[in-house]
């Protein structure tokens, strides 16, 4: 395991090796969402690819009707400003509030994800019916996957942040600020998403 | 924020097995992960070989009597995929990058020790199951490119596992690449800067970008294509109203840079293997540093040129065809600044240079095809043909592998603490070097003569010229033997070697041979010219 200091100096003991180094797990967690965004890239280009040079069947074209992603829009910019409260909170050692403050984010998130299912049941389209429908339920399934991982994380470091006992203190940020990278980054390609698939 | 490493954690180092049985643990080492990833490797090495083998049997007559059709192309689809995703990328990336990378910038491990394990780990499980799946209703069928229909088309669940399987290894080489970034970039000694860095640390900085930026593409394509295979839709399916050719576009945009996954690395260990053995400084290293650079930029942008055939639009065929052209411009730097650190060099004619010296001919050769293969009125002609398996197996293994065993060659001294057999070292490239160049160089007058790659029975007329490759490739099935025997008998009777047998100046040779466990006894030491040669050694210090 690994502890944490804040002493930037490479100290050396006599006998026992006691190195200290930079923190750069957030370095490689950076690293890691360029590589995720890379796949989404990759269907956002295939995505815009078939919509240039793959016309639809006849009366195959479906206007996505707005207000369920307008509101998922909304619910996943509000939570990205409520998970930075928690941070916030948890920086001035208010742990009860950084807890509260989490569970208002995994609360936001699971109605992002009830809102989706609402949608996939109420279109009239299914996963195979033609090309446009398989890319959007890839794009928004794939996407959803990242929200459902997201709100569990979310819920574990809530967890973590509890009063007795927790590992989230304001000594120990880095599970929080990683979920928060982590959760403005699904935000970001939902909203992306949004303009790519919605929206044009 | 800092880290510090906690003596707990060394402590739960002593209690991991010692011996050779570390090398079958979860082990966070970077020196065992290193071996692992070789050893490991050169299993599915022998592996892939045998089927090579089994390719080039059947291809000693013109008919398919040595094995049906289908299996054939079982043979082949395996044959590239364990040669490039088991053998090539893991070894030349995994093995010599976790094994070096740590000493050349100062450290005692890599930045993420466990996901390196991880990364590693990931490798056997997912090669037992790709060469598992010829025994579950036949491997998959489609070629290492997987190409839909025909991947839509073939037996289902071979092409399934291979996806899964090809997933997995992807993932291994992404958490690797982020490892080696941030190894490379964060975790240098103080003091040390980048431009003092040994150049397979660029190589392998350039490498883990394109790792980085490209296999995520992949394994969305291969997602896609595992839901038109399972699910019924249709990505990729033209009779559901999809598109093949958006497949090929973001399969190869991957896999052209995979190519360069392959052989960039390879370009930096040729930079450490040329200085020590000809006592010369590299030649140009600020040079070399930006035609790697410039080959990881132009790397990403040079992909449809495999899709010259597959109905691209002629603004499409100019911008690649001068793109690839590009690329000849900073790897023909490279190539004239390897001959420049030869050139008036006190050579020493041992196995690792042999090897090395291979490589620079066979490249330069597979180069120059490259480039005519860049050409769109060529390849029209040459696509699809032997030509094609020329010119790859050229760079491939005429480059990267005679450098992997060139290193072999180089850093075995280090690893184990033993000198291998110069004798049986030179017997060993001078069979592989012929062996290969008789079994690959026949092969442009096949492709140029039409003779169409990935199929088990040709036209008779090819049938001398395909034996005379075969020859070959028997010639090189038997030059594993006088290696395998070499490395057996040295690593139990081996001459020691000392810490520095080849008075090499990179950091990896500053300490004792085997390393210990944390690299140093003291404090890493600060190499500011790992290839200045020809200086005092006061000067160094």
């Amino acid at each position: 395991m690994t502890t944490l200091d804040s002493s930037k100096e490479i100290q050396k003991n006599n006998s026992e090796v006691n190195e200290t180094h930079e923190d750069f797990r957030m370095f490689g967690l950076i690293t890691f969402l360029i590589a995720d965004g890379m796949t989404f890239a990759g269907f956002f280009a295939a995505y815009l690819t078939y919509k240039a040079v793959n016309p639809l069947p006849d009366g195959a074209i479906y206007e996505l009707e707005l207000p369920i992603p307008t509101l998922n829009t909304i619910l996943l910019l509000v939570s990205s400003a409520t998970f930075h409260k928690a941070g916030k909170a948890l920086l001035k050692d208010k742990n009860s509030d950084s807890q509260k403050w989490l569970f208002i984010t995994a609360f936001l998130g699971i109605i992002f994800l009830i809102c989706q299912l609402f949608e996939y049941f109420h279109l009239p389209f299914g996963l195979t019916d033609n090309l446009f429908a398989s890319t959007f339920y890839a794009l928004t399934g794939f996407h959803g996957l990242h929200v459902t991982l997201g709100t569990l994380m979310i819920l574990i470091i809530a967890w973590q942040s509890r009063i007795n006992g927790g590992r989230l203190t304001s000594q120990n940020m880095f599970p929080l600020e990683a979920v928060e990278l982590y959760w403005h980054f699904v935000d970001g390609i939902w909203v992306v998403l949004f303009i790519i698939l919605y929206l044009l | 924020m800092t880290i510090s490493i906690d003596p707990q954690k060394a402590n739960n180092e002593s209690l991991q097995p010692k011996g050779w049985l570390r090398y079958f643990s979860f082990s966070l080492d970077h020196k065992v992960i290193g071996i692992q990833y070789l050893v490991c490797g050169f299993l599915f090495y022998l592996i892939g070989g045998t089927l090579a083998s089994a390719i080039r049997i059947e291809l000693a007559s013109p008919m398919s009597d040595f094995m049906p059709r289908d299996v054939y192309n079982q043979v082949l689809t395996l044959h590239g995929t364990i040669m490039i995703f088991l053998w090539i990328v893991p070894v030349v990336n995994g093995a010599f990058g976790n094994y070096l990378i740590p000493f050349y910038v100062g450290a005692r491990d890599m930045a993420f020790p466990r996901l390196n394990a991880v990364a590693f780990w990931l490798i056997p499980p997912s090669g037992l199951m790709l060469v598992a799946s010829y025994f579950v209703e036949g491997a998959a069928q489609a070629g290492w490119t997987a190409y839909p229909p025909l991947s839509i088309t073939t037996p289902q669940s071979g092409q399934i596992i291979w996806i899964l399987s090809v997933l997995l290894l992807g993932g291994s080489s992404i958490f690797g690449g982020i490892n080696f970034i941030a190894t490379i970039i964060k975790l240098r000694r103080p003091g040390l800067k980048l431009m003092q860095l040994p150049m397979y640390c660029w190589a392998m900085l350039g490498t883990s970008l394109l790792v980085v930026l490209s296999t995520p593409v992949l394994a969305g394509t291969l997602i896609l294509l595992s839901f038109d295979i399972i699910a019924n839709t249709g990505f990729f399916n033209p009779v559901l109203g999809g598109n093949v050719v958006v497949y090929q576009h973001l399969f190869w945009f991957y896999s052209h840079p995979a190519v360069y996954i392959m052989v960039l690395p390879a370009f930096g260990l040729v930079s450490e293997i040329l200085p020590v053995h000809a006592r010369k400084p590299l030649f140009g290293y600020t040079t070399m540093v930006f035609s790697i650079m410039g080959i990881v930029v132009l790397g990403l942008v040079v992909w449809a040129h495999h899709m010259f055939t597959s109905g691209t639009p002629p603004w499409m065929r100019l911008f690649f065809t001068i793109a690839t052209a590009f690329i000849a411009v900073p790897t023909g730097i490279k190539f004239f600044n390897w001959v420049a650190t030869l050139w008036g060099g006190k050579i020493s004619i041992n196995s690792a240079m042999l090897f090395s010296c291979g490589f620079i001919i066979n490249f330069v050769f597979g180069g120059i095809t490259g480039v005519a293969l860049a050409q769109v009125p060529f390849d029209i002609h040459v696509h699809d043909t032997y030509f094609v398996v020329a010119h790859f197996h050229y760079i491939v293994y005429g480059g990267t592998v005679f450098i992997i065993f060139s290193s072999i060659y180089h850093w075995f001294p280090k690893v184990t603490g033993k000198m291998l057999n110069e004798k049986l070292g030179i017997l060993h490239f001078i069979i592989t070097f012929i062996g290969f160049n008789l079994c690959f160089a026949p092969q442009h007058w096949l492709g140029l003569n039409g003779m169409p790659r990935r199929v088990a029975e040709y036209d008779p007329q090819f049938q001398f010229v395909n034996q005379i490759s075969s020859l070959g490739a028997l010639l090189m099935a038997i030059s594993t033997i006088p290696f395998l025997v070499n490395v057996f008998l040295s690593v139990r009777n081996g001459k020691n070697a000392g810490d520095n047998p080849w008075n090499a100046l990179t950091p990896e040779w500053l300490t004792s041979s085997p390393p210990p466990v944390e690299n140093w006894e003291g404090e890493a030491p600060l190499v500011e010219e790992p290839y200045g040669y020809g200086k005092e050694i006061s000067e160094q210090k």
